[in-house]
């Protein structure tokens, strides 16, 4: 998504009043901000992207911050969603398709619709015949959707790095088609070096660069050599990941049952509490998964920190999730690689304490998977 | 240097006229002037005039001369060392490996060893290798998609690339036009349509219709129509075949090869080349003309056993999810709909169900019931009554599924929302209140299809602006999964979820159960879930882009 950067005065006024429609709830109001604009001559692509795009980042930014509920996210983004529905139905923007077709979809499982929703636009805007499929595709009707319309380009978006393993088999499955595939979103990473691990044809950091590597062309998947998933990623061969995330119901009934014994006030948790806790053990589990099945632990450690960070927001203590590696550790001690991960989780988070609290940083997408803790 | 003790033992060994007399081989003499000394019977048939004392230059082809040359030249070099080979070439019609070995007196012993028919032997191979590694490319990229239109494109490309100059894939007509695929010499091929009379083609017209079968067949390039040759063909038309492309049982299209008047005529081996590839092609097309075919049959069957897309109705918001069990379904057991009354004062009818059994079997029955709901909407106001019509066409059908199902009956006055729901076997609706409260509505009946006789008990209650009352099957409340793999969401989960969703618009409450359940699953099965939100809309600040409704509630 576009940054506040390069603004102007009059689309920074526009920012604001959609924040203030969308807090309100009021989506009477934030259609009338979005259509007077476009009355008034603002292209459509600068409505989209510079004012709906970065005021729902805001709306992600306040949540993370604990400043606005679950409701209100929802209630801006449904609101969102309907604005840019009504905007494409316009007089004054719609375009005549006259390049070639594009199917954009949202990895299986993945909710956050809105960065496709976006693009979709964005390159209806620009002349591409698009099928938008929406969120969480699963991967069987974006290929029958390839056989049946056919695609020049499949645009894939992903926002939780936890889908990346169903993003490589989306990406490889398009491929396998003939199909080329672009993937964007924040499960890529932010320099893409996930999508290109993943063998994506190409990646976009933001939707006006994915349109522009649309129009220079990308080149369509070679399929004479029979490619396989498994030669992407040769560290596959070990195991470790089908091992780990199978196994994952165990490991976080054994974690709840160790740290009951080490720490009596968890023995006294609500069935709440302890539902709560076990749900964030088990997304450690799955970024430790992810990061074996990526063979990058970045994507653990990352996790680590911006969870750390969240819990002090909640005000809990970032150092309960040592108890947690510890016995994770224990727990998978014949992996060496699962081993290498929780080391190195475990000294980025000592690093972490030792400095005096984790930054949150910027926040992306995990935060809506993360279910917080007993009071949040 | 090699040492003398060696030397002497190979001098030995040397094998003399006597010896390579019966050789098998030509074996010839020379001298290092180039003068021949010897000449063995099998030599002298080969070799015309080769004789003892003849020149070597008159008797034997310039390459072995040539080696004859530069092996003396060599000796002279390296006493002893050993002997340079690998000299070949053509004697008449055949071909010969020559072997020099040290005669007596730095004389050349020649062994000719004739590898004529393994040479032939080897460019066959090396030609059927760079065939089967082409056809097999072909397949993987032929068989990669059930696209038409693709498969068209690469068959053209190929082709272009491998058989001809230019190619041209024709398919069976769609009306009155052509689709056609045209690449000239590799490159990506450009797909588009003709309006063109077949029969302009000699052999297209019956080679489109896929039976009988017609055989390839050469043209008079002068016959060609001009929108059969592609715009960057250069030159005349040398030659132009029309391959059929056989289809088994479905035409599959017709494979037009273009040469140009400089180059090769096609041999026969590569004619029964082309109609390797062509068979492949044709396979891969009818494959992607029947997935076609069967996916359009499948596409209007299932239209109506979607789940429709809800919007406002009325002035009431509906909003609705659905997740079939299979990732590949689109369809399962569960269904929905709303059917808005007859006039804009009248009562909408919502439904929402759960036929039991999932796939298509199931599906097929909520078609069923949903038309007869549909037909039933006029008695609207007597749910008892609708549910024992339905009971009964389910009892006398051939089905032997039942089904639950909630009924509601949604009208609009002033800012509330009055609703009469029931319950026919199925989990209760569930209502958000604005104070966070979520409420069971207390309905109660009888499963239908099963029993002669059913009961049901209406219930009545108004939803204030802002909530939102949630119809929904088991499919989410028995979702199992969550940290420990094994649980149930229940019902409480979706209780608890429910009471952060006060004030959200129907449609976000309906994603986000969504979510939570299918986070909860985690990648496990499911059955069908199913979700309908029926919500009153907020009164300051109504939805003023749905279209329709415009500003018509605006207070």
């Amino acid at each position: 998504m576009t940054s506040h950067v390069s603004a102007t005065p009059l689309v920074r006024g526009l920012q604001d009043r959609l924040w203030t429609a969308v807090i309100a709830r009021d989506e009477h109001a934030a259609a009338e901000v979005v259509f007077t604009a476009i009355e008034n001559g603002i292209d459509a692509e600068t409505a989209l992207l510079d004012v709906i795009a970065p005021v729902q980042a805001r709306v992600g930014a306040e949540w993370a911050a604990n400043r606005l509920g679950v409701a209100q996210e929802h209630a801006a983004s449904a609101i969102a969603e309907r604005v840019i529905a009504a905007l494409a139905h316009h007089p004054a923007v719609r375009t005549a398709p006259r390049l070639g077709r594009i199917a954009v979809a949202c990895v299986d499982q993945e909710w956050h619709v809105l960065p496709a929703r976006l693009l979709a636009e964005v390159l209806t805007l620009r002349g591409w015949q698009v099928d938008f499929l929406g969120a969480q595709v699963p991967t069987p009707h974006l290929i029958s959707h390839l056989h049946t319309y056919g695609a020049d380009m499949v645009a894939l978006s992903s926002s939780i790095p936890t889908r990346l393993p169903a993003a490589h088999a989306a990406i490889t499955a398009c491929q396998a088609v003939g199909v080329p595939v672009l993937a964007g979103g924040a499960a890529f990473a932010s320099d893409g070096r996930y999508a290109r691990l993943l063998g994506a044809d190409a990646w976009a950091p933001d939707a006006r660069s994915a349109a522009r590597l649309l129009e220079d062309g990308i080149e369509t998947p070679v399929l004479t050599a029979g490619r396989q998933q498994i030669d992407d990623l040769p560290h596959l061969g070990d195991q470790e990941y089908t091992l780990v995330v199978r196994s994952r119901p165990q490991l976080v009934r054994e974690v709840l049952a160790q740290l009951e014994n080490r720490f009596p006030e968890a023995a006294a948790y609500t069935e709440q509490q302890r539902e709560h806790t076990a749900q964030d053990i088990a997304h450690i589990v799955d970024y430790l998964g992810v990061a074996l099945y990526m063979d990058d632990a970045e994507l653990f450690t990352g996790f680590l920190t911006w969870t750390a960070g969240v819990l002090e927001a909640r005000r809990v203590p970032g150092r309960s999730l040592r108890p947690v590696l510890d016995v994770l550790k224990a727990e998978l001690k014949d992996f060496p690689r699962s081993t290498l991960l929780l080391d190195r989780g475990r000294s980025v988070l000592d690093a972490l304490l030792v400095s005096g609290g984790p930054d949150t940083g910027d926040s992306d997408d995990r935060l809506s998977q993360f279910a917080l803790h007993p009071d949040s | 240097m090699a040492p003398p003790k060696e030397h002497i033992a190979a001098k030995a060994r040397r094998p003399s006229a006597a010896q390579w007399g019966p050789a098998p081989y030509p074996v010839i003499v020379a001298d290092r002037s180039g003068t021949l000394i010897d000449v063995n019977p099998a030599a002298a048939a080969l070799l015309e005039g080769a004789a003892p004392g003849a020149p070597l230059a008159r008797a034997v082809p310039s390459w072995l001369v040539r080696a004859h040359e530069e092996t003396v030249r060599e000796a002279a070099g390296q006493e002893g060392g050993p002997q340079r080979s690998g000299f070949r070439g053509e004697i008449g019609a055949l071909s010969f490996e020559a072997h020099p070995s040290r005669g007596l007196e730095g004389h050349v012993v020649w062994w000719l060893v004739d590898d004529t028919d393994r040479r032939l032997a080897e460019e066959q191979l090396a030609t059927e290798r760079q065939r089967t590694t082409f056809l097999a490319e072909a397949s993987n990229v032929l068989l990669a998609s059930l696209n038409a239109d693709r498969c068209m494109r690469v068959t053209a490309q190929l082709a272009s690339q491998h058989l001809a100059e230019a190619a041209i894939v024709i398919a069976p007509a769609s009306g009155r036009k052509l689709p056609m695929a045209v690449a000239v010499e590799g490159r990506a091929a450009t797909h588009g349509t003709v309006t063109a009379d077949p029969a302009e083609v000699p052999g297209l017209s019956e080679a489109l219709q896929g039976f009988p079968p017609v055989p390839s067949r050469w043209i008079d390039p002068g016959l060609l129509p001009t929108w059969l040759i592609p715009e960057d063909f250069t030159g005349p038309v040398g030659s132009a075949a029309v391959t059929p492309l056989p289809g088994h049982g479905v035409p599959a299209g017709v494979l037009v090869l273009l040469r140009s008047a400089g180059s090769a005529e096609f041999k026969e081996h590569e004619e029964v080349f082309a109609r390797l590839f062509a068979a492949r092609a044709g396979a891969a097309l009818s494959a992607a003309r029947l997935y076609a075919e069967q996916s359009d049959i499948t596409r209007t069957l299932m239209r109506d056993l979607l789940p429709p897309q809800l919007s406002r109705v009325n002035g009431v918001e509906f909003a609705g999810g659905y997740q079939p069990a299979a990732a590949r379904d689109r369809v399962g057991g569960d269904f929905y709909d709303v059917h808005p009354g007859g006039a804009p004062g009248e009562p909408s009818l919502a439904v929402l169900g759960d036929v039991c059994g999932k796939g298509l079997d199931a599906a097929v029955l909520t078609g069923k019931i949903r038309n007869t709901l549909q037909a039933l909407t006029p008695m609207a106001d007597d749910h008892e009554r609708m549910l024992r019509l339905l009971n009964g066409a389910l009892l006398n059908s051939h089905h032997t599924r039942f089904a639950t199902l909630v009924l509601a009956t949604v009208r609009r006055t002033e800012h509330r929302v009055r609703l009469r729901l029931t319950s026919a076997g199925h989990p209760a609706p569930l209502v958000i209140r604005n104070d966070g409260r979520v409420e069971e509505v207390d309905t109660q009946g009888t499963l239908v299809g099963a029993l002669p006789h059913i009961e049901a008990r209406t219930v009545e209650t108004d939803l204030q602006p802002g909530e939102t009352c949630l119809l929904y099957t088991d499919g989410v409340t028995e979702a199992r999964g969550g940290p420990l793999g094994d649980e149930l969401f229940g019902e409480e989960r979706l209780r608890r979820a429910l009471a952060e969703c006060v004030g959200m618009p129907g449609a976000a409450v309906v994603e986000r159960i969504q979510m939570l359940a299918s986070q909860w699953l985690h990648d496990g099965r499911h059955d069908d879930m199913a979700l309908v939100a029926i919500t009153a809309p907020p009164t300051n600040h109504l939805s003023a882009v749905d279209g329709h409704t415009r500003g018509r509630y605006t207070a």
